[in-house]
């Protein structure tokens, strides 16, 4: 079956434990997702959601498989378009890899299907999440704060 | 190195990377379809091979170019994660004085006039 997919990467000054704590800490990843956080236990068979400022759940799922701080592929499932809910379950794949005195984070985002609405949809909001997350990271602020309001 | 002249390093990098046109055309043939093999992209553009292969290279160490194994085969995707640095930098800062200056410059004549 055609596949669509995309593949991001971003390389942070900092240790794979931090980078780790900063993609599973629903608290922390606020910062950086503006305003939205992922809540789970992290760890193989439990389950996943992303909820919205507002306490809307947005995108649920589970986690496939977890190996801090180096892997984690998620069952992702979209909840509130209805067209997109349609086309079924993505999978989310991050990569921490040691890069020099940096880490070397990979995001993978496939789904059965092309084209897709929810690969278009998710593709257009990971760059300004995944810089933004950079920023806070190295220098202790998001550049993105002013420049999208919280909503 | 202090952080900010390791960030300039990266700069330096992107916009090489970026200052060709035979480079931005390989991003915009990744855009339209992405993850691409070096045959594949070689289909689209009117460079040698070896053209190709060297602008991918430079694509690549800029972070705009990831690519993925598939067996034996190399495959391109666009990565527009330093575009959004850069949009971030160099961009989205000096745009927020100057909407608010319109708006500014919106209310005054619209004042003036009635």
């Amino acid at each position: 079956m055609a596949r669509s997919k995309f593949v991001y990467v971003t390389y942070i000054r900092t240790t794979p434990e931090k980078l780790w704590s900063a993609l599973t800490d629903g608290e922390f990843m606020k910062q950086y997702w503006f305003g939205t956080q992922c809540i789970s236990q992290w760890k193989a068979g439990s389950e996943w959601r992303m909820v919205y400022p507002d306490g809307k759940v947005s995108d649920d799922g589970e986690i496939i498989e977890a190996d801090p701080p180096r892997r984690l592929v998620i069952r992702w499932v979209h909840r509130t378009r209805p067209e997109l809910t349609a086309e079924g379950a993505s999978q989310c794949t991050m990569e921490l890899e040691p890069f020099s005195s940096a880490v070397k984070l990979t995001i993978t985002h496939t789904i059965e299907q092309d084209p897709s609405k929810f690969i278009e949809a998710v593709s257009g909001g990971w760059p300004k999440i995944l810089s933004n997350l950079k920023s806070l990271l190295e220098t202790g602020s998001t550049a993105l704060g002013e420049v999208y309001p919280k909503g | 190195m202090p952080i900010i002249r390791r960030i300039d390093a990266d700069s330096d990098l992107l916009f090489k990377a970026l200052a060709d046109p035979g480079r931005r055309k390989l991003l915009d043939v990744l855009h339209a379809h992405d993850g691409q093999t070096l045959n594949e992209l070689c289909t689209h553009l009117d460079m040698t091979r070896q053209g190709v292969t060297q602008h991918l290279n430079l694509l690549e160490q800029a972070n705009l170019v990831a690519v993925e194994w598939r067996g034996r085969e190399k495959l391109h995707f666009l990565n527009p994660v330093p575009l959004q640095q850069l949009y971030e930098r160099w961009i989205a800062k000096f745009e927020k004085p100057r909407l608010k200056a319109i708006a500014d410059l919106k209310g005054k004549l619209e004042k003036s006039d009635g």
